[in-house]
């Protein structure tokens, strides 16, 4: 999952600030930022998640047809799904691999167990990143809740304009057995 | 509004209230800021119906953006170095979350945080780690 180019937008981090609560004037006042200690609009720390809006393959985005997609319409699910199989390890781990980039984060799906970043400065409007990733570690382990647990790490850096470093981030995913049990 | 070393202790805290009974809604709206759609975080009916889960949740993401806005407020705009959070249990609509950063070092111009966020229940949500450079 490479971005070629991540614009870092005002519009864009306000949006983003808002989705998370952060009414901070660093994030949207562009006179209020200029006079502060970092000079401009900054991202809030978590922002360059938002890449994935800027990577055209990105798998939790609905196609423009629409197919395939996991969400309702006018039935639970609109993606074309397989018909019902014997419940036998191999097939739902089949069926698993063929969700884990469409979402899902039900039975087989893959949720977010970790997130990490190191920031080497702070990206700020007018960058534009590139961003490369390369696979971490894989462990399993047991879980309480949810089944067999595979847990892979993928860790993407960010440059700027000039090639330098700006974040680097560190994701672990975990694929579950089933869904999280509530209870 | 930044911090200084010559002022912070071990086992200093802060904490933030960083929302309270969250509504799908600002779900939604992490889901178009972010660009991460997995209807399990905006879809009802899928979520209950096809993934098995009570009502949608949160994206750890959020809970870890809800998180950070409490230690910028803390450190300072531009001033983290790292940070870093496992997502150590789910959050659902209508949760309420307060969110912790407790001093664990202080050094060479550098404040070594650690980080908690609880739902109203007093279950971790979400747990870490931040460093920042402090004056």
């Amino acid at each position: 999952m490479a971005v070629e180019r991540f614009p870092i937008e005002a519009s864009h981090i306000m949006m983003f600030a808002r989705s998370v609560g952060d009414y901070n004037k660093i994030y949207y006042d562009a006179d209020y930022a200029q006079d502060s200690e970092v000079g401009a609009i900054v991202a809030p720390p978590t922002f360059v998640q938002a890449s994935a809006q800027f990577d055209p393959s990105y798998g939790l985005r609905p196609r423009p047809d629409g197919k395939g997609w996991m969400g309702s319409g006018s039935q639970p699910t609109s993606a074309v799904r397989a018909k019902p199989q014997q419940e036998t390890t191999p097939q739902k781990e089949k069926a698993s691999s063929e969700g884990s980039n469409r979402g899902g984060g039900g039975g087989g799906g893959v949720l977010h167990a970790e997130q990490r970043y190191e920031y080497h400065r702070h990206p700020k409007v007018g960058d534009v990143l590139t961003t490369t990733s390369r696979p971490g570690k894989t462990w399993e382990r047991q879980g309480r809740r949810s089944g067999k647990l595979v847990f892979s790490e993928s860790v993407t850096e960010y440059r700027d304009q000039n090639g330098e470093l700006v974040v680097t981030a560190t994701s672990v995913g975990v694929r579950t057995e089933r869904a999280v049990d509530q209870s | 509004m930044t911090l200084k070393a010559s002022e912070l202790s071990v086992g200093d805290t802060h904490t933030e209230r960083v929302v309270e009974d969250l509504t799908r809604t600002q779900i939604v709206m992490y889901a178009g800021a972010s660009g991460d759609y997995n209807p399990v975080h905006t879809d009802e009916i899928f979520t209950t119906k096809v993934a098995g889960y009570p009502s949608v949740f949160a994206h750890g993401m959020l809970t870890m953006g809800l998180t950070g806005r409490m230690l910028t407020n803390y450190v300072g705009d531009g001033r983290l170095t790292e940070f870093g959070v496992r997502f150590t249990s789910q959050v659902f609509p209508g949760d309420t979350l307060d969110a912790t950063a407790t001093v664990v070092a202080v050094e060479d111009g550098c404040v070594e945080l650690s980080v908690s966020t609880v739902n109203q229940n007093g279950v971790e949500v979400a747990k870490g780690s931040a460093k920042a450079r402090v004056d």
